[in-house]
């Protein structure tokens, strides 16, 4: 339990210290969000300077920082200049699209990762696992940007799939049922993306983590005792290599808010992505910082739950060795 | 009566990393009666660990079993199919490896180990694995039986995790126990406790065993016969008390003279040398023709270079394989 | 306990001297209570220069908390250590420095303590690099002299200490601890892993080594028959506490503690003659 707290107060330090961050190379890059409208003529200075103070631009950093924390405690989280809204209610709409995506292509993954890793460490060196072996590494070199720029043309040149977006156009007037439908088939192509490219390392690791394994003293054992090779796989191998894998399961918990930007702004998927580009650029401040907030939060629950994991698999960290 | 398991002529060798076969066991011959307690004696490079996997085939991808066979209730476990090997391993010859901190599942709790073994074998329902992994627990622990069933390996001594893998080879009742090593890492009164535990499972599920380990006075009253491994082949076998108090292979007569022998000394033995067995070891220095032993005999004859010796039967129950005795 | 002038006959000061050794090992959760009982429990003795002090207990007596603390790898909790005369304990740094490599330790298994990535060769010279004053020729020199000293053949010098037996990891392990010429040898169990013959060997050595460099030995074992050949003087660990101490033949012949009988009673003999007599 003060484990557990040290943890959470931890974590909430690091939050703090990365939004400050985060506010101060935001702030200080050059160039704010009125450079485009001084450079136009038609706006007067006056106009520039009057949205300037409205906006708080022209205070001191610590006191915008300040009055930000301020917001975030409000649940507001500053103010969008773009969208002239609170920035909150912004991330959580692209926040929940996103996860839509990633949580869906992570659970994927890891579903075709775990069988195929196994089947592979069983079949190390053999023919087949090589074949499998350059198929992930092939994978692997690809870039991410040709794999989804590629599945996109596929979509175009067959028409099977939307080339972009999160709906269609008619969404408004479908049946609950077939705006499902409808959602489910915009999610293929990046879905797919996602998963390829998440592949290739992920395979690796648990054919590593189990060859590992089944290298063993206490595996061999277990076949002495006549064990059956299913139970070998799953109730003895795979537990036995949870550590490494639940670690790198942690990372996948980790960057579903930040591993799946490029994909999202090549295929239009209506996420954190294309807004955290978009004001990174238009140097919209504090949706950037809150962007990143957020990115942060997935980030050390991620660990954080990892180490939870941990903790409940492994019980040489649960408990104390005895005697020895 | 007829042996439960016989071993005839068996002979394994291993691909080195550099591609050639090395020879771990040459022609190894031998049957294990009913209840009895046959001792191993073996050294490093005598071949021993191999002949506890190569009988249930458990070896490792680089081993090959060139000939011999293996024959256990009615058929050669040497070219049983994988399903009905599958079923004698832990069921009707179970193997107890080296090193129980190792060959246990570190993540498992000590019921649930044994508890895999039983449900591997047909025993079925919830119920009655429960039930039998206690009695088995029961069995093997006089006391504390319940927390040790509850704990994982690293909470336990020793002792108490090789009494765990003695539980996992006779959960199913076995015909005969293969313990290679079992007490190597263990201190002396440990290693009688776990004797103990052999001897008592010995008289009441008379299962046989074949004991195999590096240190001949653990055979002193405890293993019926004792066989003497050297350099894959068999050097000497024998009623233990006879092997014991009077080996007759030099090999064996050199090796128990080199172990301390501090009772059978009036004075102090301090700064005494002890005996040693001249020459090497190791695996790659065995000749290649005559006798393996050959090289690091003090009493070697010229006949001992150009041949092998075959066993001799000494008198009825003790044979030795030595020029000495032929003829 | 102190050692009187053993029957070498000099009349000089302990090499190495233990006064109220104590070690206690924190508490690492609410749960653990059983460590309540501390590791070493007031052990004291000495050794005299150029003899062996066997340590003998079961597993869990303390012994190998003992080896340890002497070898400087664990401070104790209270206590003194005295190697020379100096308090190693407390020691500065800089002179514990000097004192260290005089006081070295030979494991159980030779396997773990030594790198496998290494070649023979490094592993020997890695000990001698440390002496910045040794050039490269007296440094190759130094090696093939140590070991030729154990009995080692030349041509092994190129491969990783995997390729070796049991019996010449542990003559490696010998050779890379004399290497800095140590006046203490601590040898934690360094028998037991091996074979009975390759035992015979390595005793032997050891007692060669002794008799031509002088060394002085603790002999960690639970071996009491292997003891007697190599050790002066035999302590008895029981739970953290020398129970019984003396000449080792005196402990072997006539144990007076039920801890000594029950470690002779356990050493497993080959024929079984009558137990030593019990003194009432």
């Amino acid at each position: 339990m003060r484990y557990l707290l040290r943890r959470i107060g931890h974590a909430f330090f690091l939050l703090v210290g990365v939004s400050l961050l985060a506010f101060l190379f935001t702030a200080l890059a050059p160039g704010t969000y009125l450079d485009e409208m001084r450079l136009n003529p038609q706006i007067a200075p006056e106009t520039v300077l009057a949205l300037r103070a409205q906006y708080g631009l022209d205070k001191p950093l610590p006191v915008r920082y300040v009055s930000w924390l301020n917001s975030v405690v409000h649940g507001e989280m500053g103010f969008s200049f773009a969208y002239n809204s609170p920035v909150a209610p912004l991330l959580l709409v692209r926040a929940r699209n996103t996860l839509l995506l990633t949580i869906t292509a992570t659970l994927l993954a890891w579903a075709i990762a775990l069988p195929l890793g196994v089947w592979s460490a069983e079949r190390l060196g053999r023919l087949p696992e090589r074949l499998l072996s350059w198929g992930t590494a092939a994978l692997l070199v690809v870039p991410d940007l040709a794999l989804a720029l590629g599945l996109l043309l596929f979509a175009v040149k067959s028409g099977w799939f939307p080339s972009g977006g999160m709906a269609s156009l008619d969404i408004e007037i479908l049946s609950p049922l077939n705006k499902l439908r409808d959602l489910a088939w915009h999610m293929v192509l990046p879905v797919t993306a996602l998963v390829l490219t998440a592949l290739p390392l992920l395979v690796r690791h648990v054919r590593a983590a189990i060859a590992d394994v089944l290298r063993t003293p206490f595996l061999l054992a277990a076949v002495g005792h006549g064990i059956p090779r299913r139970t070998l796989l799953y109730r003895y191998a795979l537990p036995a290599a949870a550590n490494p894998l639940i670690s790198l399961f942690g990372f996948s918990v980790g960057s579903l808010l930040s591993g799946s930007l490029l994909i999202e702004v090549v295929m239009s998927w209506p996420g954190l992505g294309p807004l955290l580009l978009e004001a990174i650029l238009s140097r919209d401040l504090y949706v950037v910082v809150g962007g990143i907030l957020f990115s942060t939060i997935f980030l050390v629950g991620g660990n954080f739950l990892a180490d939870l994991l941990l903790y409940w698999a492994d019980p040489r960290i649960r408990t104390e060795s005895g005697p020895r | 009566m007829a042996p439960v398991l016989e071993i005839q002529d068996l002979h394994v060798s291993y691909r080195s990393g550099e591609g050639d076969f090395h020879a771990a066991l040459a022609g190894v011959s031998f049957g294990l009666m009913p209840g009895e307690i046959l001792g191993v004696l073996g050294e490093s490079g005598s071949g021993k660990s191999t002949l506890a996997v190569s009988l249930l085939r458990l070896l490792p991808g680089n081993a090959k079993i060139l000939r011999g066979t293996v024959h256990f209730e009615g058929q050669d476990l040497l070219q049983a199919k994988p399903e009905e090997l599958r079923q004698i391993r832990g069921r009707r010859i179970s193997l107890i490896f080296q090193e129980p901190s190792l060959a246990l599942h570190p993540t498992m709790r000590a019921s649930e180990q044994v508890r895999q073994v039983l449900a591997a074998h047909g025993a079925s329902g919830k119920n009655a694995l429960t039930e039998r992994t206690r009695q088995v627990f029961a069995e093997v622990f006089p006391e504390e039986a319940d927390r040790i069933a509850r704990s994982y390996p690293h909470q336990l001594s020793g002792g108490q995790r090789q009494r765990v893998l003695i539980a996992q080879a006779i959960a199913c009742g076995p015909a005969v126990v293969i313990a290679d090593e079992p007490t190597a890492s263990l201190d002396p009164a440990t290693q009688m406790e776990i004797l103990g535990v052999f001897r008592t499972l010995r008289e009441k599920l008379g299962l046989a065993m074949i004991f195999i380990t590096h240190n001949p006075a653990l055979f002193s009253g405890f293993a019926d016969r004792v066989l003497v491994l050297y350099g894959g082949r068999v050097a000497e076998l024998g009623p233990a008390a006879a092997v014991l108090a009077s080996p007759c292979h030099p090999y064996t007569k050199a090796l128990f003279a080199s172990l301390p022998a501090v009772f059978d000394e009036r004075g102090s033995v301090r700064g005494k040398r002890l005996s040693v067995i001249p020459g090497d070891s190791s695996p790659s220095s065995l000749p290649r023709e005559g006798c393996c032993f050959e090289p690091r005999c003090t009493e070697r004859m010229d006949i001992c270079k150009e041949r092998e010796p075959s066993l001799v039967n000494l008198n009825g129950s003790h044979t030795v394989s030595c020029f000495k005795y032929e003829g | 306990m102190k050692v009187e002038a053993s029957s070498s006959g000099h009349d000089m000061q302990p090499l190495l001297k233990v006064e109220n050794l104590v070690k206690r090992y924190a508490k690492r959760t609410l749960a653990d209570g059983r460590a309540d009982m501390p590791a070493l429990n007031g052990v004291s003795f000495s050794i005299l220069p150029g003899t062996t002090l066997a340590v003998v207990g079961e597993s869990g007596s303390g012994k190998s908390t003992l080896a340890a603390c002497l070898a400087c790898l664990e401070s104790p909790t209270t206590g003194s250590i005295w190697y020379a005369g100096k308090d190693l304990v407390n020691l500065e740094e800089r002179a514990r420095r000097e004192v260290r490599p005089q006081l070295q330790l030979i494991f159980q298994d030779p396997a773990s303590s030594l790198n496998p990535r290494w070649s023979v060769f490094k592993v020997l010279v890695e000990p001698l690099m440390l002496q910045r004053s040794l050039t490269r020729e007296e440094r190759n020199w130094r090696t093939s002299s140590l070991l030729e000293r154990v009995g080692l053949s030349p041509d092994i010098v190129a491969r990783p200490p995997t390729e070796l037996s049991g019996g010449q990891r542990q003559r490696l392990a010998i050779a890379r601890a004399l290497a800095l010429e140590p006046k203490l040898l601590i040898l934690d169990e360094a028998l037991s892993a091996l074979d009975c013959s390759v035992q015979a060997l390595i005793a032997n050595l050891l007692m060669e080594l002794q008799s031509s460099l002088g060394m002085t030995y603790v002999f960690i074992t639970h071996d009491l028959a292997m003891a007697a050949y190599l050790a002066d003087e035999i302590a008895v660990m029981d739970r953290g506490r020398i129970v019984e101490q003396g000449p080792a033949d005196r402990i072997v012949k006539h144990p007076q503690h039920e801890a000594t009988r029950q470690l002779l009673a356990a050493v497993p003999r080959i024929t079984r003659p009558p137990l030593p007599a019990v003194e009432q």
